[in-house]
């Protein structure tokens, strides 16, 4: 892993005009009868980028891993790889490979016979195959295991079979459906590094469809928020989680404190905010939105400071009452009914082992943040 | 059985001793049950024909020699178990004709398995893949010929088959032949009635282990480069094995001692055993030589199958 790091650190190829899309999906709509699983959506993807589909069931980014691997034809639109058109190339012939979220293991072949399977497809020489093979077990470091049928595995074995099975044909993309739903916590967390890794190295191009946003701020390089077929943002997972453009993804990623109000005025470098309840809200990035115009107001827990007495010179402070505190070791999580009847969200991460200012139920407090701990969502 | 008495004893350890007990009693008569019918209804009446293939034809009632009889007393018991011997298997082995019904018989059996198979396949593998909504109802079509008398069913077939019978007349009628086929009294006639009244027996575990099947694995295999019909060879197919294995014994077995089917579609010429068996049960009245021929189509059923599943255990053993 030498200088892997160096190559993530600038790898931004979506900032630059110039760079060419490896796979864009063009106004892709898909429908079953009277179902739309996808909806009018244009997105583009980079070669060697770890691209994540994030969503809920049924929000159809697995309908779009299937429609480039080419299990299913999109109603409408044009799917891209480098420039080739996809409509009707089956999935044998295309070059992309995808890893199952049942890992779709052949039961009645070894471990060597599953992963050697796409490479005889393709008429590889015998010796060749087994040196890839050979190859293969150890990036997934299952050398031992290479005789053993897949029910003789545990199921990160078998999920290590399956990514060595799916990799070893050097696919020019690597689809991977919810790769992590069948491990258990504790080897999610591992193997999502190793999977990042196993990126680096190849380099691949990686798209990934998970539910999980944790899974997905780890890994992608960026994130395509999903919703009813659509594409709500895509963004790297910074600015999913600081930048969130919609209401729905604020919601979706985080936890995240919602004031409804109105555009009270726009100033020289801020902009204030009357929220629905009564509370004066001191911004300075909201500039995009029309005075007058009806917004909402989204911080996150972490942004918002929890004291007893009001802040100096604080340019937001709202006073309250403590309705619910949650200590969780690392930090503690205040639950705080302010006078307007609104209740705030504000974790503190528990840096010293004895807090200066104890707050508990039924306490007065104050939440303070920044003009610019918070963003202005027009929709 | 003490395996289900010992796995059952450590969640009941609270329990009384009495208790545990009646509780082992109840989950081995269980078991015996099934084996205690076995050994009435099947074990015994096979004891019973061996024995009486080891006697000889007289004119009596019933028409054999009594063989193991106690009438005599003790002295005649043993007497009479002098009087056993295997002259009608030594019999058998000397006229061709029961050798050659054999022979023949098989091949019948094993064309008519692999023809069912063939037919079956195809309509296991659409119904597993058709909507789970419409299954039912074509589970419920390919067990309906059963709701018919088998008997009826095999005579339809004869006015099908038969010089004018319907499917020459439509032939006819389209033009396609001039002359009526002789389908009627031929070996054709008994394939066609073995693959039409066996068809369910192929059909139902097919479809069983290739409803099972995850889709997943054929579209893995599509995706690796794997063309349909390749997948279908290298995934589907193996993994329905089982299926096919038990589809062809279920066929293949009763095919082999078919009687009804040779006797109404094939004509007088043919030679199948169980043709055989029931000429010389009923037209000759030789018990002990029928007898005799049926103690031998068992072991010829038997003897394979039996060592099919102990390889098969081993490989299972092996593979697990």
């Amino acid at each position: 892993m030498k200088s892997l790091g160096s190559i993530r650190r600038d790898f931004a190829p979506w900032n630059d005009p110039n760079a060419k899309p490896y796979i864009q999906f063009d106004k892709v709509t898909k429908k079953f009868g009277d179902f739309t699983a996808v909806n009018n959506l244009s997105l583009t993807i980079f070669e060697r980028e770890f691209f994540a589909l994030l969503g809920a069931s049924g929000c159809g980014k697995s309908t779009l891993l299937r429609m480039l691997a080419g299990f299913e034809e999109p109603t409408a639109g044009r799917i891209l790889l480098d420039g080739q058109d996809l409509r009707g190339i089956p999935p044998y012939k295309r070059p992309v490979n995808m890893m199952f979220q049942s890992y779709a293991l052949f039961p009645h072949m070894t471990v060597e016979k599953n992963i050697a399977f796409g490479l005889k497809q393709e008429g590889m020489p015998g010796p060749d195959i087994e040196k890839r093979v050979a190859e293969m077990l150890k990036l997934v470091k299952l050398e031992q295991f290479a005789k053993r049928k897949p029910h003789q595995l545990s199921g990160g074995q078998r999920q290590r079979v399956a990514l060595a099975r799916s990799v070893a044909k050097r696919p020019k993309v690597l689809l991977l459906d919810e790769p992590l739903g069948a491990l258990d916590k504790k080897l999610r967390e591992e193997t999502q590094f190793e999977l990042m890794d196993l990126q680096q190295e190849l380099g691949l191009t990686f798209v990934v469809v998970t539910h999980d946003q944790e899974e997905a701020m780890t890994m992608a390089d960026r994130i395509a928020i999903m919703d009813k077929g659509e594409v709500m943002q895509v963004a790297t997972p910074a600015e999913i989680y600081e930048a969130p453009t919609s209401r729905f993804v604020a919601h979706f990623v985080g936890n995240v404190n919602m004031f409804e109000g109105k555009v009270a005025e726009h100033t020289a470098d801020a902009t204030r905010i009357t929220g629905a309840t009564g509370a004066q809200i001191v911004v300075d990035n909201g500039g995009k939105a029309a005075a007058g115009s009806d917004i909402v107001f989204a911080i996150r827990p972490e942004k918002i400071k929890v004291s007893s007495k009001k802040p100096a010179n604080a340019v937001n402070a709202l006073e309250g009452e403590v309705y619910d505190v949650a200590y969780l070791g690392d930090m503690t999580v205040y639950h705080i009914k302010l006078d307007d009847g609104q209740i705030v969200r504000a974790s503190a991460l528990n840096a010293s082992r004895v807090t200066e200012d104890p707050l508990t139920w039924n306490d007065r407090a104050w939440v303070s943040f920044r003009p610019d701990a918070g963003v202005v969502l027009t929709r | 059985m003490t395996d289900i008495a010992a796995t059952a004893a450590p969640l009941t350890e609270t329990t009384t001793l009495p208790a545990r007990l009646a509780k082992g009693f109840v989950s081995r008569l269980v078991i015996i049950i099934p084996y205690l019918w076995l050994l009435f209804f099947f074990l015994i009446p096979f004891i019973i024909v061996f024995k009486i293939s080891l006697s000889q034809t007289a004119i009596s009632m019933p028409p054999y020699t009594p063989v193991l009889d106690f009438s005599d007393g003790i002295s005649g018991f043993f007497a009479g178990f002098r009087e056993l011997n295997f002259d009608n298997y030594t019999w058998l082995t000397q006229d061709a004709l029961y050798f050659n019904a054999y022979v023949t018989s098989l091949i019948i059996a094993a064309i008519s398995t692999i023809l069912t198979l063939i037919v079956g396949y195809p309509i296991a593998y659409g119904m597993a893949r058709a909507p789970a909504t419409i299954r039912p109802t074509l589970l419920m079509l390919v067990i309906l010929p059963f709701w018919t008398s088998f008997l009826i069913r095999v005579y339809a077939w004869i006015g099908i088959l038969k010089p004018e019978g319907l499917l020459n007349q439509l032939l006819m009628s389209l033009h396609i032949i001039s002359q009526p086929l002789v389908i009627l009294n031929t070996y054709t006639a008994i394939f066609i009635g073995i693959v039409y009244s066996y068809l369910p027996f192929m059909v139902l575990p097919l479809y069983s282990s290739l409803e099972k099947m995850d889709y997943s694995l054929v579209e893995a295999a599509e995706d690796l480069g794997c063309p349909p019909i390749g997948a279908f060879w290298k995934i589907t197919f193996p993994l329905s094995l089982p299926g096919v294995v038990a589809g062809c014994l279920l066929v293949f077995i009763p095919a082999v001692g078919e009687f009804v089917i040779p006797d109404l579609l094939g004509g007088s010429q043919t030679l199948m055993i169980g043709k055989t068996l029931w000429n010389e049960f009923f037209s000759n009245r030789d018990w002990p030589v029928s007898s005799a021929v049926a103690v031998i189509l068992l072991l010829v059923l038997t003897i394979p199958i039996m060592f099919f599943q102990q390889a098969q255990a081993k490989a299972q053993e092996q593979g697990r």
